[in-house]
């Protein structure tokens, strides 16, 4: 294991009831690095993104065993602050998720909740974090606009700010383009490429495509196994496993 | 919007004007090695070729990577085709080099043949005419690559003038054969670079103006259909 993974997944096995989603799976994560999870519908990659912040926890019959490693402790122990958890390793989700406030309320929510109450302080965060998102410039004049009037990929770009705003380590995106035009999903993949020198980055992508041109390691996931996980070059032109290969190449089903 | 494809491309870009400089200057040398018989230009010639040969598999490599990845089309997808023909012609125009200079070691065992002229200028033409090619390809400049193909002519014209000299030479002593044999390849060679570079400032056309000019082709409107292997005689 490199000094740098900072999350270290081991004989993953995940049911939903009598349902094995996951099957032994093993995933190392490179901070400051994007790992993109790709496979066909149903084949467990938003399952295994969601173990990472255990979002899972939420599905009732939900059974997890083998180890998640984050920063050397695992996870899934007894006594885990998930709330702290999901502070350092965040989620963007597939349709932008903003609450129905302001744009500026939207982005100090996470740090009213965390008890931060010097304006000042508050408005350093909100101007930091939009900016971060490429959304300064532009929101800056209305932040006391509905977040809601936004275009989609801005309300998607907010949803990033949000999370920049409580400083996770971690961002799991849950094919966070799947809503957008290209030109708007262009923007969102410039951004996560500018966002990966300070925080790693994992996404689940249908489009193969997006994968390639953005992230450093891929894995091709396949009925809850992980087939292969490598360096995106390599997996994009020298794919060791045939099932990959024909995945990728679009000759699967 | 500066994407992070156009700065892989840039570097890619800068890739191919080093490994063309690298060449420019094993020619000048192995050149040096024929005209001044400096024995000390040789060994140079043959590391540089090392590092070009190294070159042209990184630039093969990236190419590969950058298809396989971003998936270009139009302009973006000609340019990276170019780039990989533009790589085999660098390393083949090389290799030339690497001929030149063998000859060069042979010659030296014997005294010269003829003050050079000739030979001195051809070199200056296609070293020219491999800086401009490339110049035209990683600067998109079409114009100069047109006149980089007109340079070819002087080239030939050189090349025949250098085997008429040649000729003379083995007609009136055929103890000069051995000697006027290797220069006579040694123009052949430095012709030959001339052509690589032309191949080159053709790619350089089709890269900007998806025009096929090789073989004259767009004169004989002979025209490569996009995606398909045969080539149509239009009507």
């Amino acid at each position: 294991m490199r000094s740098d993974t900072v999350i270290s997944v081991r004989d993953l096995d995940l049911y939903y009831g009598e349902f094995h989603a996951l099957k032994r799976v093993p995933m190392d994560v490179r901070a400051r690095h994007i790992t993109a999870l790709i496979g066909p519908s149903g084949c467990g990659k938003s399952t295994l993104l969601r173990t990472l912040n255990r979002m899972n926890d939420l599905i009732p019959g939900v059974r997890v065993s083998g180890s998640i490693l984050f920063e050397g402790q695992d996870i899934y122990a007894l006594g885990t602050d998930v709330c702290a958890l999901r502070k350092r390793v965040g989620m963007v989700f597939q349709r932008p998720n903003p609450f129905p406030l302001s744009i500026y309320d939207n982005v100090a929510f996470g740090l009213r909740v965390a008890g931060m109450t010097n304006r000042r302080r508050v408005e350093e965060i909100v101007e930091r974090s939009l900016t971060a998102a490429w959304l300064w410039d532009q929101l800056k004049d209305k932040l006391e606009d509905s977040a809601l009037s936004l275009p989609l990929d801005q309300q998607q770009r907010l949803c990033v700010a949000r999370l920049l705003a409580v400083e996770p380590e971690v961002i799991l995106m849950d094919e966070p383009c799947s809503a957008l035009d290209p030109i708007a999903t262009a923007r969102i993949e410039e951004l996560m490429l500018d966002l990966k020198a300070k925080y790693t980055i994992v996404i689940v992508t249908h489009n193969m495509q997006q994968a390639a041109r953005i992230s450093d390691y891929s894995g091709y996931m396949l009925l809850g196994e992980m087939i292969e996980f490598g360096e995106t070059a390599g997996i994009f032109t020298t794919p060791k496993d045939k099932r990959t290969q024909d995945y990728i190449s679009g000759r699967y089903g | 919007m500066e994407r992070h494809f156009d700065e892989q491309l840039q570097e890619l870009k800068s890739h191919l004007m080093k490994m063309s400089a690298l060449a420019e200057v094993m020619i000048a040398d192995a050149v040096k090695t024929v005209v001044e018989r400096d024995a000390h230009a040789v060994s140079p010639v043959y590391e540089r070729e090392e590092l070009v040969n190294r070159m042209e598999i990184e630039i093969d490599e990236s190419c590969l990577t950058l298809i396989a990845l971003h998936q270009p089309a139009a302009g973006d997808l000609r340019f990276i085709m170019g780039a990989v023909r533009t790589n085999a012609e660098l390393e083949r125009l090389a290799d030339e080099a690497i001929n030149i200079v063998q000859k060069a070691e042979h010659l030296l065992k014997a005294p010269p043949l003829m003050p050079f002229e000739v030979i001195p200028e051809m070199s200056v033409l296609a070293r020219g005419m491999v800086h401009d090619s490339l110049r035209s390809f990683v600067n998109r400049d079409v114009a100069l690559a047109r006149e980089v193909l007109l340079r070819d002519d002087r080239q030939d014209d050189l090349n025949a003038k250098v085997a008429g000299e040649l000729t003379a030479f083995m007609t009136q002593d055929s103890a000069t054969v051995p000697q006027a044999l290797d220069l006579l390849l040694i123009a052949r060679y430095l012709e030959r670079i001339s052509d690589h570079a032309t191949n080159i400032a053709e790619i350089t056309i089709f890269v900007e103006e998806g025009l096929d000019v090789r073989h004259h082709a767009d004169q004989k409107r002979l025209v490569a259909r996009p995606f398909r292997c045969s080539t149509h005689l239009e009507e």
